[in-house]
């Protein structure tokens, strides 16, 4: 039944896929978010260690989202995948890095006889929701400011910059990306404490917290908005496949799309401000819950912009016929089938991280629940 | 297709795979095992209500977190090693490689991180039966997680389900069934799990005959003993079974690989299996000396091994390489000639595509098609280089088969005297068990490097050799990654056995 569906039909809903999946794990870079905030919200070590332990009730299933996004990429976008990662090789090495470090660190911070000792592993954790998503957000930048790469007939990437991909982190527009990302993430972080935990100091300061880094966000959230709107991008003639540059390309975009483009962002938008005013001025919980779905939101009209529309996704500033699209970079007809009925699992999968999510969550955490006569049942 | 081959970057590409693999499947087969001994101690606790079980379970669930940790720190890097360190591999085969591994992360990744949440801190949050139901899902998780990634492996070790196709001048997938039931992709799972499963056995049974040696925890020691004991008793048969028949499937589907494992250059009908002996070190292809200075040897074992019939004929390096027509067989030498007309054709079909000559098109894919086999051979530089690693895939051999045969009976010696009370006395014994911790780590690591070694010089058998596969980068900047990750995972693994020392040390919470 889905092998009946047009080859262009399959990668655009892989690309909504693909996306739908990295919009999860911005929403999920909560945890990120949180993790920075471990160094600026407290001293106290009991309410660190409650901060730390909330986090990790949640930091594998973001982790999990990341590599997933990954392995959808692989498969669906097979050319993106190497090109990418084989080109601008530093920079995933380095994203990669940090959440190796991540990984390790709600586990061991803690324990005994660990030569690392706590402080180290809370510095783990920053640098993984700092430099981590700086550079995500440095990535995802050059969907829209371009790489410099080069294909060659066999599609062999070889990559034009000695910083190999480094260099993106150099573009304001990508670096204003990245920290915007870092900012909302601790917006979205403290929101979900305040969700999460039971603290009466804590409450108080991230409560604060989410306004506080909204504000911070701001400037370069309007600094990305304002750029893509007025720049040009990378369009492809759909009869030739061609690539040229095009005045206000995404705005283009954002119109053409008025509900999937213009709509979700704009949606989105208020959904995340309305959460933190939810979260700052009144007593409620339930900000995480606005804020989030306008995250996924966001995001989704981002990528939607970079990918659709006769838009080149990855493109190259260096060689503009060697940029990426969803129809150039997929893969086969055959494959896009096969994993469509894979995915098909993706909702079961979902319900049950759901269900699972709230039966944890029903109470919240106190710090009765990791005193010392608890045992050895938590981080 | 790759203008000159840079071979101290593929060697360096090759060692930070090799690194980031072997240190992934540290902490991977004591993940697999230890989830299902796990499920099995907190059972026990469920049917009978007795609260020691309870506390065994928790105090391996303990170990298990640690290990766990650096288990998901380790595999993220491979997962992007594919397009980082084999970005001309990722491209080529992305289209069947990647459904894989997109697969292992939508069904077994989320189910490990969902339930693992609930079976470390949901003892008070949920109820018993779903706790439990939690735990054996973190075991089904990380057991279906194997299945797709071996399947994946299975593949490049058997490309099956798939054709070249011209125009992209790639693998495209044709058949996901024949991928995912491929012969070598079933016994390499069914192999590595039930070998992981070992692993765990014993790791279980090191600890508890520590705590034995130091009369500690004495009742926490002796019923961990029992259950990992039938556990690895249990999984030994499967063991051995399945690694029969993956030496079956390699025999059938790398020969080479098999002759590699054995050592044996010139191939005869009714061959024996060298059950130990010594290589002699200057054998190279092509020499008729004796492949071995000193050989224990099983007449016509090989045979019965390799094709179930113990008057085959088994090939040798040399059969492989030179060709044995008698036999059948084309050696590397002529397949690399029809490889070279294959990349030619390739070449051609492609110009004539770009510049819309139909006709010249035709004719150079109908050629190509004659002798696609072989594309991978075209890239070989000299026949000797299909050769992998002869002494370094005949020795790990033998040292997983003898800790194979010797696994089972020490579960069955434990058994014995655990059952009769008798264990406590045993001191030999505990501290046979204490060493087996880590034979167990050494037999699986052997293994994969008889997999992985034994599958060189190709990526993808006989398709495309590693020299290809590889991405555009300098050997400075992969020599730089290696250090990097040689040292990071290196400091992690420290911390991780000090802080399970420390664990251990402290054992479980009896009161
Ligand atoms: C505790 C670990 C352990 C033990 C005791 C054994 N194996 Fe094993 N073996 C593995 C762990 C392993 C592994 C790590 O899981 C491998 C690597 C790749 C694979 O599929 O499984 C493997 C691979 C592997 C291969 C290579 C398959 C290939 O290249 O595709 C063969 C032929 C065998 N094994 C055969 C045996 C035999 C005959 C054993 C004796 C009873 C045995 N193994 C015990
Ligand atoms: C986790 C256990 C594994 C270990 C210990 C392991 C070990 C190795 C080693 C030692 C090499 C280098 C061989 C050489 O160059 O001499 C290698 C290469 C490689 N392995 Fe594995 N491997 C493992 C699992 C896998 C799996 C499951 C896959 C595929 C899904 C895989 C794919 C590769 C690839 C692509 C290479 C690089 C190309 C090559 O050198 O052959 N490995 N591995
Ligand atoms: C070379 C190919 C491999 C890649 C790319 C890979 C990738 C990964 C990744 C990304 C993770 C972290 C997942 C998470 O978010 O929880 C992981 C963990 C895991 N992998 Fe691998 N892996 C490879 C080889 C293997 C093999 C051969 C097995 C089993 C036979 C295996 C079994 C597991 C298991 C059980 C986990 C769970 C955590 C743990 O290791 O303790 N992996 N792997």
């Amino acid at each position: 039944m889905i092998g009946q569906l047009d080859h262009s039909v399959l990668q655009v809903l892989w690309w909504l896929i693909c996306s739908l999946v990295g919009a999860l794990f911005i929403f999920m870079t909560f945890v990120q978010g949180g993790q920075t905030l471990l160094l600026t919200t407290t001293k106290d070590e009991k309410a660190k260690s409650l901060m730390v332990n909330s986090l990790g009730r949640k930091w594998e299933l973001g982790f999990t989202t990341l590599v997933l996004f990954g392995g959808a990429l692989f498969a669906a976008f097979p050319l993106f995948y190497a090109s990418s990662f084989g080109g601008a090789y530093w920079v995933w090495i380095l994203i990669l890095l940090t959440f190796v470090l991540q990984a390790v660190s709600y586990e061991f911070r803690k324990k005994p006889n660990n030569p690392l000792g706590p402080r180290t592993h809370e510095v783990f954790l920053f640098i993984n929701g700092s430099v981590g998503l700086l550079l995500i957000g440095a990535a995802i930048g050059t969907f829209f400011t371009g790489s410099n790469f080069q294909l060659n007939d066999y599609n062999l990437v070889s990559w034009q910059h000695p910083l190999r991909g480094l260099e993106a982190a150099f573009s304001l527009f990508n670096l204003s990306l990245g920290l915007f990302l870092v900012f909302h993430a601790r917006t979205l972080g403290s929101m979900y404490l305040v969700n999460n935990l039971i603290h009466e100091d804590l409450e108080g300061s991230l409560r604060r917290a989410a306004v506080v880094n909204l504000i911070c966000s701001l400037p370069f959230l309007l600094y990305v908005l304002g750029s893509l709107l007025t720049m040009d991008g990378f369009a492809v003639d759909p009869a030739t496949g061609q690539v040229a540059m095009e005045s206000y390309k995404y705005l283009h975009n954002l119109l053409a799309m008025p509900l999937q483009g213009l709509g979700f962002l704009l949606v989105g938008l208020v959904l995340v401000v309305l959460g933190v005013i939810l979260t700052t001025f009144t007593t409620k919980r339930s900000g995480i819950w606005v804020a989030g779905p306008g995250t996924v939101l966001v995001v989704l009209a981002l990528l939607f912009t970079a990918g659709y529309n006769n838009t080149a996704f990855y493109p190259s500033k260096f060689d503009l016929q060697s940029s990426l699209t969803i129809h150039n970079a997929s893969s086969s007809h055959f494959t896009l089938t096969a994993m469509s009925y894979i995915a098909l699992a993706v909702p079961f999968v979902l319900a049950y991280v759901a269900y699972v999510w709230r039966a944890m969550d029903m109470g919240k955490l106190s710090s009765s629940d990791i005193s010392a006569d608890k045992g050895h049942d938590f981080y | 297709m790759i203008e000159s081959f840079d071979l101290t970057q593929v060697n360096w590409a090759r060692a930070q795979f090799a690194l980031t693999a072997m240190y992934h499947w540290i902490f991977v087969p004591l993940t697999l095992g230890l989830a299902f001994l796990l499920a099995f101690f907190e059972t026990i606790y469920v049917r009978t209500g007795l609260e020691h079980w309870k506390t065994i379970t928790k105090f391996w669930m303990r170990l298990f977190a640690v290990n766990f940790a650096i288990g998901v720190a380790t595999g993220i890097i491979l997962e992007f090693e594919f397009g980082t360190n084999w970005s001309n591999y990722s491209w080529m085969v992305g289209d069947i490689f990647g459904a894989p591994l997109a697969a292992e992360g939508i069904f077994a990744f989320f189910l490990e991180a969902t339930f693992f949440a609930v079976m470390f801190f949901g003892w008070d949050r949920v109820s018993k039966r779903f706790h439990l139901i939690s735990t054996w899902m973190v075991a089904i998780g990380s057991n279906l997680s194997a299945l797709w990634i071996l399947v994946a492996n299975g593949w490049m070790q058997n490309p099956v389900g798939m054709a070249f196709n011209p125009d992209t001048a790639r693998f495209e997938m044709e058949n996901f069934w024949e991928i995912l039931f491929s012969p070598v992709a079933i016994s390499k799972f069914t192999h590595t799990t039930s070998s992981s499963f070992q692993v765990a056995a014993l790791f279980v049974i090191g600890i508890s005959c520590w705590f034995l040696l130091k009369k500690r925890h004495l009742a926490v020691a002796k019923r961990s003993i029992v259950v990992a004991s039938v556990f690895g008793l249990l999984a030994s048969g499967v063991v051995a079974f399945t690694g029969d028949e993956g030496a079956y499937t390699v025999a059938q589907k790398q020969p080479m690989k098999l002759a590699a494992i054995e050592g044996i250059y010139a191939g005869e009908e009714g061959c024996a299996l060298c059950a130990m002996g010594v290589l002699n070190p200057n054998m190279q292809p092509g020499d008729d000396d004796d492949p071995y200075i000193f050989a224990v040897k099983l007449p016509y074992v090989l045979s019965i091994l390799a094709n179930r019939d113990p008057n085959s004929f088994v090939p040798g390096i040399n059969d492989l390489v030179y060709g044995n027509p008698g036999q059948g067989i084309v050696g590397v030498t002529d397949r690399m000639d029809s490889g070279k007309i294959a990349l030619d054709e390739l070449a051609r079909y492609k110009i004539a595509r770009k510049v819309g000559d139909d006709q010249t098109a035709e004719a150079a894919l109908a050629l190509f098609r004659q002798h696609e086999d072989d594309l991978g051979y075209g890239f070989l530089q000299k026949p000797e280089e299909a050769v992998p690693p002869v002494a370094l895939s005949f020795y790990s051999f033998r040292v997983m088969v003898a800790l194979g045969t010797f696994f089972p009976i020490l579960f069955i010696a434990l058994l014995f005297f655990t059952m009769r009370n008798k264990i406590e006395s045993q001191v030999w014994l505990q501290r046979l068990g204490v060493l087996s911790l880590f034979l167990g780590y050494i037999a699986t690591q052997a293994g994969w490097v008889v997999a992985e070694v034994g599958r060189q010089p190709w990526a993808i058998q006989g398709l495309l050799p590693v020299s290809v596969a590889r991405s555009n980068l300098t050997t400075a900047t992969v020599q730089t990654t290696f250090f990097i990750f040689l040292v990071l995972f290196t400091v992690l693994l420290i911390a991780e056995l000090r802080i399970m020392l420390k664990q251990i040390s402290i054992g479980p919470e009896e009161n």
